[in-house]
């Protein structure tokens, strides 16, 4: 029996990262809005690793609390350690990686649910959507409830038919032994979306009282306070050491002789695992030359002795599991407190998402995070806060938000799904982004604060904050270009004392500070700032100062495709009266539907002269065969 | 991408008297003013009239020619953008250097119909000319792309590739020191990446050497071989090509299909059309050889007329003589180690002049005389080459230049002192600019390299 339950403008399913960033964001717009979850008790569940950031995902983070996600301003208060990796390479690629207590973690974010006022929050297994006229209008759970809404946002994570596998056991699972989401996937197959079956893995678990660290290399936190998040102020000195140990050649036979037993190898996997983060078995199998992998220990929270093994992702037998952790430097008593496995899941393929992550096949209804194809947390999130801008942006009938490739990693993301799709567990990485010297994790509040604030999610008082050290950098910068040095005898003796060869000209202090052995300190004793300057916006000056030549270069390659961006492609473009066109092209037109040519010229199969065409056919109106 | 400034010859080459190069986009007048020099600057000229000066090279002020500039501002143009047309001498050599001047610019080579396109997207030519455009695009991108799969095959793409998988694994291993910072990889050190780039940079210029006098033409010159049965046709394609690919036998007759080869004669590169001998036969396998032969000599951009040193003239030759006379030509007088009985005078007579060469393939005495006497004819402009041919071939150079200065930039930055991460940019660019030159320039591939180069993963 169902019965009607109460009204909201969105609906989010699942309050994994994605869930959570989505449902937070609509209801901080003015919203109302409902967030179901399976279980109250896994809300922002980290069911892999204890880590938030690194190269690309920190960028992300960043990028997330400048358009007011709550990621960044979470790990800040629930983290054991946090390190700026990178920093032996240049600015843009610096990248701040925390390790998270992942209880802590889940309280936190629980309770900025609990607490946003416009939200409801409440456990429930959602079985079908409620459609009307071929649109999404709500949702019907297990228990009967129709809740109606404007607009639904999806985030199933690896619940979707989930099947965890553990050697030649197998069984219906979400993560970590969680019920997995049976009805809601058949539906969305009757809907007719096209599926996939993607797997991915985590490493067992152990107890820290019976592995043996001195025989580990000791990975500590930074002594330096850091936050991902604008806001922060409080940092936690207080930081727990990761630990590094090695596979050895004993592992490897260990694991060739047990080989048959691997489900991977047996051809009981039948979804696509994602090869950035390969099982141990499969890195032996296609690195058979590499004498040893690198294992991290890291600890899962304060108030508990489970230690994640990083590097040992499997799905081996529980048995041989057992035997591989014994044969690693320090790890030879280990206890092994849970048991690793492989899980597949059904994802929806990307490309039948429109930029805004709203589904094409059903308006209304938006998807977020692993089901879309991708894997980590980060880029969970990054989905989950635009799909659930773009749902509120619906329900209050405004045109969706669609961030470029140039205006941060989250819309290389979501570019790259939509318009390529993917055919594995999608992971961002640096290399992924064209214009990566603009997209630097220390710029992300410049790129992006002013959208947050037009969004609605970044409050006034940090807009002024933020306006006043923007204003801060440029003042800064224009007085350096200002400030010339003359090649006098004091000069010299200053510069000889910086270690600098003499200048033979007058130089703007915003020339010399391009020279590699000067940094912005040693310019300042030169000629100091008026002011007392902040050191985030020292570092700001001296990055944007220094690097210019390269930012221009960078910035010029973003002015070519940015003509190519914003020359829509109108609704009534039918690809099969445009005659010029590769048939092969026409086919990915047809199934991508790109919102723009520069969307259009990035799908793969789809040549210049397609675009050409393209364009010629828009310009003349659709009206030439 | 739609608004920057480019160029192309807007006349077939060859030996007309005049060449033109067309100028469109904003940049237009001040972009020719950096190689152009004349009473005033071009951009200082009222709109549609014609100057008087010289083309010459920004940085050695080396005259290139004398020209005369058509100075036309938008909107009243054919692509209602500013246009230049500078009319150069004819020939190869002014035009090529006049192009490629530009192009150091950063005028860009324009795509086959851009000139159109861009009349139409500014609303120059109507609706009814649109579909032509959409033809044109078509057709030469089809064309471009058989010549690519053939050119795939062949030795600049092979370079190519291998100097690209040089840049991809140096970029892959960039990529893992910053996406994965603790990965147990070594760290590339900038001393090590400014020695690739060197190499790099050494092929690079080797490269772009045999592209500018080689021309890398992507389709060469047709080259016909006709002349009599057994004159020696196939041995000379042999001795040109050093491989026995056509058949040679004693018996009149035999190469009875066009076979095509492509040889590269001291830098230019022929495609040499064997042929079999014309003459009227009975034989009616020998008869449809002689038609493709016939056919052959009309898609010839070069003749190479053989007659026999040690044979009279006969009906046959004379009859040649006359067909190959509207034809870039040489004459070559094989066998030159038998007996003498040929007439050279009656036959510098009857070809109209045509340069002879005296040679023996089988002693291959003279054969350089020949190659020399090939180079002379294309340098000097005498052969006819058509325009795409060209223009393919100075995107490549401009292409390769672009690699090239990708390069020097990682080079220079990298010994300034600037982060790895951040000289990857140019390197980046360098491995794009090449990609385009064989048609790869996907990004996934760096993506696959580094999972395929590396053990990643937690």
């Amino acid at each position: 029996m169902s019965y009607q339950a109460s009204n909201f403008d969105v609906i989010v399913i699942g309050a994994g990262h994605a869930g959570c960033e989505a449902a937070l964001a609509a209801a901080r717009m003015g919203c109302k809005t409902l967030l179901l979850t399976l279980s109250l008790d896994t809300i922002a569940y980290m069911p892999c690793n204890p880590s938030i950031g690194g190269p690309a995902k920190g960028h992300v983070v960043r990028e997330l609390d400048a358009l007011g996600g709550e990621m960044g301003k979470n790990i800040d208060k629930t983290h054991i350690q946090m390190r700026m990796l990178n920093t032996g390479k240049g600015p843009a690629v610096y990248a701040l990686r925390a390790q998270a207590d992942k209880v802590l973690y889940q309280r936190e974010m629980k309770k900025a649910i609990e607490e946003e006022p416009n939200l409801t929050l409440h456990q429930n297994m959602v079985e079908k959507l409620l459609m009307e006229d071929g649109s999404c209008k709500g949702v019907i759970t297990r228990t009967g409830a129709e809740y109606h809404a404007k607009t639904v946002v999806l985030t199933t994570g690896t619940y979707l038919r989930g099947k965890i596998i553990i050697g030649d056991l197998q069984y219906e699972s979400g993560p970590n032994n969680q019920q997995p989401s049976i009805n809601l996937a058949h539906h969305l197959q009757e809907l007719g979306f096209e599926m996939v079956r993607f797997k991915t893995g985590t490493p067992p678990r152990i107890n820290s009282r019976t592995i043996d660290t001195s025989k580990m290399e000791i990975q500590p936190g930074d002594t330096e306070p850091r936050a991902f998040s604008f806001e922060t102020k409080a940092y936690i000195m207080d930081q727990l050491p990761c630990w590094l140990t090695y596979t050895n050649e004993k592992t490897h036979q260990y694991i060739q002789d047990n080989l048959h037993r691997a489900p991977m190898y047996s051809g009981q996997i039948e979804g696509r695992g994602p090869r950035y983060c390969p099982s141990i078995e499969d890195k032996i199998v296609r690195f058979a030359d590499k004498n040893r992998h690198q294992i991290f220990i890291e600890p899962e929270g304060r108030e508990t002795l489970e230690m994640y093994v990083q590097g040992l992702s499997t799905s081996l037998p529980e048995d041989v599991q057992q035997d591989i952790l014994r044969t690693i430097d320090g790890l030879e008593k280990a206890e092994m407190v849970r048991t690793g496995y492989a899980i597949e899941y059904d994802a929806i393929v990307p490309t039948q998402l429109w930029p805004s992550l709203e589904t094409k096949l059903v308006p209304g209804l938006f998807t977020a995070g692993q089901i879309n194809g991708t894997s980590g947390y980060e880029e969970a999130a990054a989905q989950g806060i635009m799909a659930g801008i773009n749902a509120a942006r619906k329900v209050q009938g405004k045109e969706p938000v669609v961030l470029n490739r140039s205006d941060a990693y989250i819309g290389v993301l979501i570019d790259d799904l939509v318009t390529k799709g993917t055919n594995e567990p999608y992971r961002l990485l640096t290399s992924r982004a064209e214009y990566r010297l603009l997209l630097r994790h220390d710029n992300a509040d410049l790129r992006l604060t002013d959208k947050g604030y037009e969004i609605g999610l970044i409050k006034e008082d940090r807009y002024q904050r933020f306006v006043a050290k923007r204003n801060a950098i440029k003042t800064e910068i224009e007085r350096l270009r200002k400030t010339k040095l003359t090649p006098n005898a004091e000069v010299q003796t200053k510069l000889a004392e910086l270690g600098t060869p003499d200048i033979n000209n007058v130089t703007e202090l915003a020339n010399l500070i391009k020279r590699p052995e000067l940094t912005y300190q040693e310019i300042m004793k030169l000629s100091p700032a008026p002011v007392e300057l902040s050191d985030e916006v020292m570092e700001q000056v001296e990055i944007q100062l220094k690097y210019e030549g390269y930012i221009q270069k960078s910035l010029l390659q973003v002015d070519k495709m940015k003509r190519m961006e914003e020359k829509r492609i109108p609704h009534w473009v039918d690809y099969t009266k445009i005659s010029g066109l590769s048939s092969e092209s026409r086919e990915k037109l047809q199934q991508v539907m790109p919102v723009s040519l520069g969307q259009a010229s990035r799908i793969s199969g789809v040549n210049p002269a397609d675009i050409s065409i393209l364009m010629i056919y828009i310009e003349q109106g659709g009206r030439t065969a | 991408m739609e608004n920057d400034t480019i160029a192309a010859i807007a006349t077939a080459m060859g030996e007309s008297s005049i060449a033109i190069i067309r100028v469109s986009g904003q940049e237009a007048l001040t972009l020719v003013d950096h190689i152009y020099q004349g009473k005033n600057k071009l951009i200082e000229a009222t709109s549609h009239t014609v100057q008087y000066g010289h083309i010459v090279h920004p940085s050695t002020n080396e005259k290139v020619d004398e020209v005369l500039v058509t100075v036309m501002m938008a909107p009243r143009t054919f692509t209602r953008e500013n246009v230049v047309e500078i009319s150069c001498h004819g020939g190869l050599i002014a035009v090529e250097q006049t192009l490629e001047l530009l192009l150091s610019t950063g005028v860009r080579l324009a795509e086959p119909g851009e000139f159109t396109k861009r009349a139409f997207l500014n609303g120059r030519i109507d609706l009814s000319q649109a579909e032509a455009v959409i033809d044109l695009i078509r057709a030469k991108t089809d064309k471009a792309a058989k010549v690519a799969i053939r050119q795939s095959e062949g030795k600049l793409s092979t370079h190519i590739r291998s100097l690209r998988s040089e840049i991809v694994e140096t970029l892959a291993h960039l990529a893992v020191n910053v996406d994965y910072p603790e990965y147990d990889a070594d760290v590339l050190t900038g001393q090590f990446v400014v020695e690739r780039c060197k190499s790099m940079q050494t092929d690079l210029e080797r490269l772009l050497q045999t592209a500018r006098q080689g021309k890398i033409l992507r389709e060469g010159i047709a080259t016909a071989i006709i002349g009599r049965p057994n004159v020696g046709k196939s041995s000379l394609m042999n001795a040109l090509t050093q491989e026995n690919k056509a058949i040679v036998t004693d018996i009149p007759g035999t190469t009875r299909d066009v076979i095509e080869e492509y040889v590269n004669v001291r830098g230019i590169p022929l495609k040499l059309l064997d042929t079999a001998g014309i003459r009227e036969t009975e034989d009616i396998v020998e008869q449809i050889g002689v038609k493709r032969s016939e056919k052959a000599l009309q898609s010839a951009d070069l003749v190479l007329f053989m007659i026999n040193h040690a044979e009279s003239l006969q009906k046959e030759d004379l009859f040649l003589l006359e067909k190959i006379k509207a034809y870039p030509s040489l004459i070559i007088i094989n066998k030159t180690d038998l007996p003498q009985q040929i007439d050279y005078e009656v036959v510098q007579a009857k070809s109209g002049n045509k340069k002879m060469i005296p040679l023996s393939v089988k002693t291959e005495n003279g054969l350089d005389q020949l190659e020399e006497a090939i180079k002379d004819m294309f340098f000097a402009g005498n052969i006819d080459v058509n325009d795409q041919t060209y223009v393919s071939n100075a995107r490549h150079i401009q292409l390769l230049e672009q690699a090239k200065a990708s390069i020097t930039e990682v080079i220079s930055g990298v010994e300034q002192g600037i982060p790895l991460d951040m000289a990857e940019i140019d390197m980046k660019n360098a491995w794009q600019s090449l990609g385009e030159v064989i048609g790869e320039a996907v990004a996934e591939d760096l993506i696959d390299q580094i999972f395929s180069q590396f053990c990643l993963g937690k």
